[in-house]
């Protein structure tokens, strides 16, 4: 596991299932002026999956998605669709639907008419809009509303109407940009598990941007997570959290450790510790999550391969199931540690962990 | 949260201002409205509706306050036609130039409104600008006597001077319109065409509401430009009543029309009021 070299772990997979590629992003780069937002992106999206593009504000992940929309021209680069080039039709004219962040739900238009609206300007048969509308609200759990005005229905309600008046247009993909950020955390919550499950039903391809690492890993079948514009990796959020490819990724997605050890014949020595793996001569960084390291007793025997360190306890933080605890070792290094709750934490601790468990990183320029 | 003595400051002027030059005055009108003047020329205060049968029976006067809204309706026509593009191409392609364009379209106002007429004048008239160029080229031999004093002239030089009043409104309507709903609206398959006709054009009514009544009521009381432009045929009721407050000294009559044209003009503003309302969604 920690041999495969972090540059593998970063190249896009074209498609995880053996489905067909939707979409495929080739080279897209944008700038405002001297402002650089996006640098070659590419990125494929399968039929019928849900990716989600992961990143902190500024990172471009909005650009992107009305890139693909069609708000705005990539400065270079191509999108595909099929053997359809996208990037030069007008976004009326493309196969895709996006709800937005406000949902942008027409004020003057019922919720009934709101949802009608992309059926009625492609002139479908009154009788068809009629009841492909009402079949839309229905699975989106509105049809009580249907004649309410947007202003008069909750946030997490226009939510649904947004996603409706979207869905009901039989979109070969669609885009949500940040579409759960108004929303308060419970709702927040259950509004995942409903999107998620309304992706599966309807098996229409998502891609879903957000800021918020905990909300993609509970959605999404592949998360593509992108920092000042470029794309760190591309994985699952398993692949992504138990090998992440830089120690951006491993501190963006979840806590870790970052150790930074130095490599010299199959020998990593990192302060007083060190193990053997297959890696080059030179500087090497490892990340080491909290949940694999495990606080033993001082009568415990050390288990074959593991290594072991003694340390002090400076602070304990509660989690609720578990409690992270931060613990100085000696040579300066500090680990934080997961630890189940109320496991009585004595001031003096050992720590073990196997070395395979501390996964190789590449290092991510500007941090660190 | 202030003292009663502040409060009594900052009300009793305004309230002071509106009794004295607003409500004192209308009161004498609407008094005037119904007295009437006797042959010596003196004013016989008895009441009775005999000015307001005058006004509805004498036809050179509800004929003058037809011909005004008349006048009135093509100059908000013509306005709006004017103003709703110049609005939209500034609130949604002007980009940086916003500002310039704005002021572009403002600073006229900041030029008396009698150089603005005479200036028409001179473009109109037998020996104007226009019919000078038109005989040069040889489009007409004669003078076109139908440019000045005439209605065209009065709907022309108002529809010019009340362009930037429909302008305003529908230009701050046009701003206030969410740019994601056009956006939600093209990416839901609405050619540009089809999304000014089912978003942006409705969600704009207001303005243009706003925009029609001001150029309408504007121009309905307009006196300077008929004066000047006008000649007998573009005669409006503001100088009907100029004249009969003045040289025909009809103080009642003159009295009796302005309180119909005050009646008229409120119940417009009270009509556009509520179409903003019905059409405006926070």
């Amino acid at each position: 596991m920690a041999t495969i070299s972090a540059s593998e772990a970063a190249v896009t997979p074209a498609d995880t299932k053996g489905k067909a590629t939707l979409l495929s992003i080739r080279n897209v780069a944008k700038s405002f002026g001297k402002n650089i937002v996006l640098r070659e992106i590419s990125l494929d999206i399968a039929e019928g999956e849900f990716l989600t593009i992961l990143g902190e504000s500024g990172s471009g992940k909005t650009t992107l998605l009305r890139i693909v929309a069609g708000f705005e021209s990539a400065s270079s680069g191509e999108v595909w669709m099929g053997d359809e080039r996208l990037d030069r039709q007008p976004p009326y004219r493309r196969r895709v639907n996006t709800v937005f962040q406000h949902y942008a739900l027409f004020p003057h238009l019922t919720v009934e008419q709101n949802v009608a609206y992309g059926l009625r300007v492609a002139k479908r048969p009154e009788a068809e809009v009629a009841s492909r509308v009402a079949e839309a609200l229905e699975k989106v759990r509105m049809t009580q509303h249907a004649k309410s005005k947007p202003s008069k229905i909750s946030g997490g309600q226009q939510q649904r109407v947004a996603l409706a008046r979207a869905l009901v247009n039989r979109p070969r993909l669609l885009l949500l940009d940040e579409p759960l950020s108004a929303l308060d955390a419970n709702l927040r919550r259950q509004m995942q598990v409903e999107l998620k499950s309304l992706q599966r039903e309807v098996g229409i391809a998502f891609v879903f941007v957000t800021h918020d690492q905990e909300e993609a890993m509970v959605m999404s079948d592949r998360i593509a997570l992108l920092r000042s514009g470029e794309l760190e990796q591309v994985a699952t959020p398993r692949e992504i959290y138990i090998q992440p490819a830089t120690a951006y990724v491993a501190q963006f997605i979840g806590h870790t450790n970052l150790l930074h050890g130095e490599v010299r014949q199959g020998v990593v020595q990192c302060d007083s510790l060190s193990w053997p793996a297959q890696l080059p001569d030179g500087p090497a960084l490892f990340s080491l999550r909290p949940e694999s390291i495990h606080v033993m007793s001082a009568a415990e025997p050390t288990t074959p391969g593991h290594l072991r360190i003694r340390g002090r306890v400076l602070q304990q933080a509660f989690h609720g199931a578990t409690e992270l605890i931060r613990v100085q070792c000696p040579g300066g290094l500090v680990l934080t540690v997961r630890t189940p709750s109320n496991a009585g934490i004595p001031d003096e601790v050992d720590l073990e962990f196997s070395p395979a468990s501390a996964v190789p990183v590449r290092k991510s320029p500007g941090r660190n | 949260m202030f003292s009663r003595a502040y409060k009594t400051i900052v009300t009793v002027p305004p309230l002071l201002w509106v009794t004295v030059f607003l409500l004192i005055p209308y009161l004498l009108m609407f008094c005037y409205s119904f007295w009437s003047v006797s042959p010596a020329q003196t004013i016989i205060h008895s009441w009775d509706l005999a000015n307001y049968r005058t006004l509805f029976r004498v036809n050179v006067y509800w004929q003058t306050l037809l011909r005004s809204m008349w006048i009135a309706a093509r100059v908000t026509i013509f306005s709006l036609l004017l103003g709703y593009p110049l609005a939209y191409f500034l609130s949604f392609y002007a980009a940086k130039r916003k500002d310039l364009f704005y002021q572009l379209v403002i600073i006229p106002l900041w030029v008396s409104y009698l150089v603005r007429a005479y200036a028409w004048k001179t473009i109109l008239g037998s020996d104007g600008v226009l019919n000078t160029l038109l005989q040069y080229v040889h489009v007409t031999k004669h003078p076109l006597e139908f440019l000045l004093y005439s209605p065209f002239a009065v709907v022309l030089t108002l529809t010019h001077i009340y362009t930037p009043f429909a302008f305003l409104p529908i230009y701050a309507a046009l701003e206030h319109i969410p740019r994601n709903l056009v956006e939600a609206s093209h990416d839901l398959g609405a050619t540009p065409a089809q999304t000014f006709w089912k978003v942006i054009f409705p969600l704009s009514i207001p303005g243009v509401v706003a925009g029609a009544t001001f150029a309408f009521v504007l121009s309905l009381g307009d006196f300077l430009a008929p004066l000047l432009l006008g000649g007998p045929s573009g005669i409006m009721i503001s100088n009907i009543v100029v004249s009969l407050f003045g040289a025909a000294y009809n103080w009642p009559l003159g009295a009796a029309i302005s309180l119909c044209m005050l009646a008229l003009v409120v119940s417009l503003l009270f009509l556009s009021e509520r179409l903003e309302k019905k059409w405006s969604f926070s």
